[in-house]
């Protein structure tokens, strides 16, 4: 049914002088072509989360699935961006987003011809031959964007892909993601600190809770989808849902917090 | 007036100042083994022909060196930087044979490859892969995790990751660490040159100081310091072509 499925997961690692249970019991679907937002206080796992979702980590306990297989590793049509340093500064914008398409055995030309479509796709055209020190922090993370559309996932997960932008090329991009997932409809999980940005982008919000990291709740948000969802009072009445939810958590106030 | 001057006519100025500084010390020593420049030019540019074959050969001698030196350790200090494993055992013992000047192991050299090419070739290429090594294994540590992580997640192998990403970030390090090798290689030549063989500047230098002929010595002299600029930009460039991305940060 479920497209990833993660069943009463367990993650654990050796710290420094003592095993610290990262997850524990965390059991989340997400439907194919579905799109989720998963927000929480720092150090509840969320990270950790989507590395085992990706296949880069393997759980103590439990199963990932993807695609009704378990995940034995990275999957080729899953595509992971992180907050920083997921573009090579050595490479171009072009390079940069056809290096899935390279690794996975494309050829030089045909990977550099889906790259300059996908960078087209997300507005880059013209920046295929800069190097990402040339690129603003926004165009960074639209060149991240490529790398996905390029290798035609049907399973994106990002980290906070934009938490290093200022609110307005946050919103942006917040529409260019909305734009890519209308266009090609993978599922998406997307891990985030802003309550907005959860509501705008998930039709399912995912409150995790820390120390281990499980879900407390889940927020139905299905009106989300649409480009002029922030326009919408129901919008608001969802971001007043959450914040009162991670309230209730102490979430929102903590050193670093929320952002709301 | 505070734009900075081109690269050529920095070099200029710079050889401009050495000449001066040189005809200064000639005239203050008044010794015939410091002959000034007036005397050592003239002498410099009669014997172009024959320093030239010698110069070629010493260039040559060097330059294979460094890249049989670099050639090895690259693999081998990028592999070792990135396994721990590897790690644990390779790097005890980089730090105890870091430190020995590996130029005294010139005679043994000698005595096994003989006095022809081989055992310079040898002894330059194992200085040259010591500085390296420690280089790329240091470089290799400090790669940014998430730059591994986001490639692995495209379902890179450890070649991939080699290649894309351990071997295109440590290569400016590798760049500056050949660069500093530059002169201690040309140093080391000269003294294996000057003990071993008939022709090299090192050996050029040498016979024409054993004939008391100081013109001819510091002809041979600038000879070398001619090659040792031309290897020393020869790396700028190579740099400078392979790593075009570090001038566009901002």
């Amino acid at each position: 049914m479920s497209f990833l499925s993660l069943q009463d997961v367990s993650l654990c690692y050796e710290g420094q002088d003592r095993a610290v249970r990262a997850l524990e019991g965390l059991s989340l679907a997400v439907g194919r072509g579905e799109p989720i937002a998963v927000i929480g206080p720092s150090g509840c796992g969320k990270s950790s989360m989507l590395l085992l979702a990706a296949g880069l980590l393997a759980p103590t306990g439990g199963t990932v699935r993807v695609d009704d297989q378990p995940l034995a590793g990275p999957r080729r049509a899953t595509s992971l961006i992180l907050q920083e340093h997921g573009l090579l500064p050595w490479k171009t914008t072009e390079d940069n987003a056809a290096l899935g398409l390279r690794i996975r055995g494309a050829d030089r030309r045909e990977s550099r011809e889906r790259a300059r479509e996908a960078l087209d796709r997300v507005g880059l055209a013209e920046f295929a031959r800069a190097y990402p020190g040339e690129l603003s922090g926004g165009m960074r993370q639209r060149v991240g964007l490529a790398r996905a559309v390029a290798l035609d996932a049907d399973l994106l997960l990002m980290d906070e892909p934009l938490s290093a932008l200022d609110a307005l090329r946050r919103e942006d991009l917040q529409d260019v993601l909305l734009d890519l997932w209308r266009r090609r409809g993978h599922a998406q999980v997307l891990v985030t600190h802003s309550i907005e940005e959860a509501v705008f982008l998930g039709r399912r919000v995912v409150v995790m809770t820390p120390s281990p990291g499980a879900v407390r709740s889940i927020v139905e948000n299905p009106d989300a989808g649409e480009p002029g969802y922030r326009l919408d009072p129901v919008f608001h009445e969802r971001c007043a849902e959450l914040r009162e939810i991670l309230a209730s958590e102490g979430a929102l106030h903590a050193e670093e917090g929320v952002r709301t | 007036m505070k734009t900075p001057l081109s690269r050529p006519a920095g070099y200029l100025i710079a050889v401009l100042a050495l000449l001066l500084g040189w005809e200064l010390l000639a005239l203050a020593l008044g010794s015939p083994a410091l002959p000034g420049p007036l005397e050592a030019l003239p002498a410099f540019v009669a014997l172009v022909p024959e320093l030239t074959v010698h110069a070629l050969l010493s260039l040559w001698r060097v330059s294979i060196s460094m890249v049989i030196g670099a050639v090895l350790a690259v693999p081998l200090g990028l592999a070792i930087g990135r396994s721990p494993r590897a790690d644990s055992i390779f790097a005890p013992l980089m730090f105890l044979t870091y430190p020995v000047p590996k130029v005294v192991f010139l005679p043994v050299l000698l005595v096994l490859f003989g006095l022809g090419d081989v055992s310079k070739i040898v002894l330059i290429a194992t200085i040259v892969f010591f500085q390296i090594l420690l280089t790329a294994r240091d470089a290799a540590r400090a790669v940014p995790e998430g730059a591994v992580l986001s490639v692995r997640s495209l379902g890179a192998s450890r070649l991939d990751i080699a290649r894309h990403v351990v071997f295109p970030a440590a290569l400016p390090d590798i760049f500056t660490a050949l660069r500093i090798s530059t002169g201690t290689a040309v140093a080391v030549l000269f003294l294996a040159e000057s003990i071993a063989g008939t022709d090299g500047l090192g050996w050029f230098i040498m016979d024409a100081w054993g004939r008391i002929g100081y013109p001819r010595m510091f002809a041979g002299i600038l000879a070398m310091a001619i090659s040792g600029v031309v290897l020393y930009e020869a790396i700028e460039l190579a740099e400078r072509l392979t790593t075009r991305w570090r001038r566009t940060a901002h």
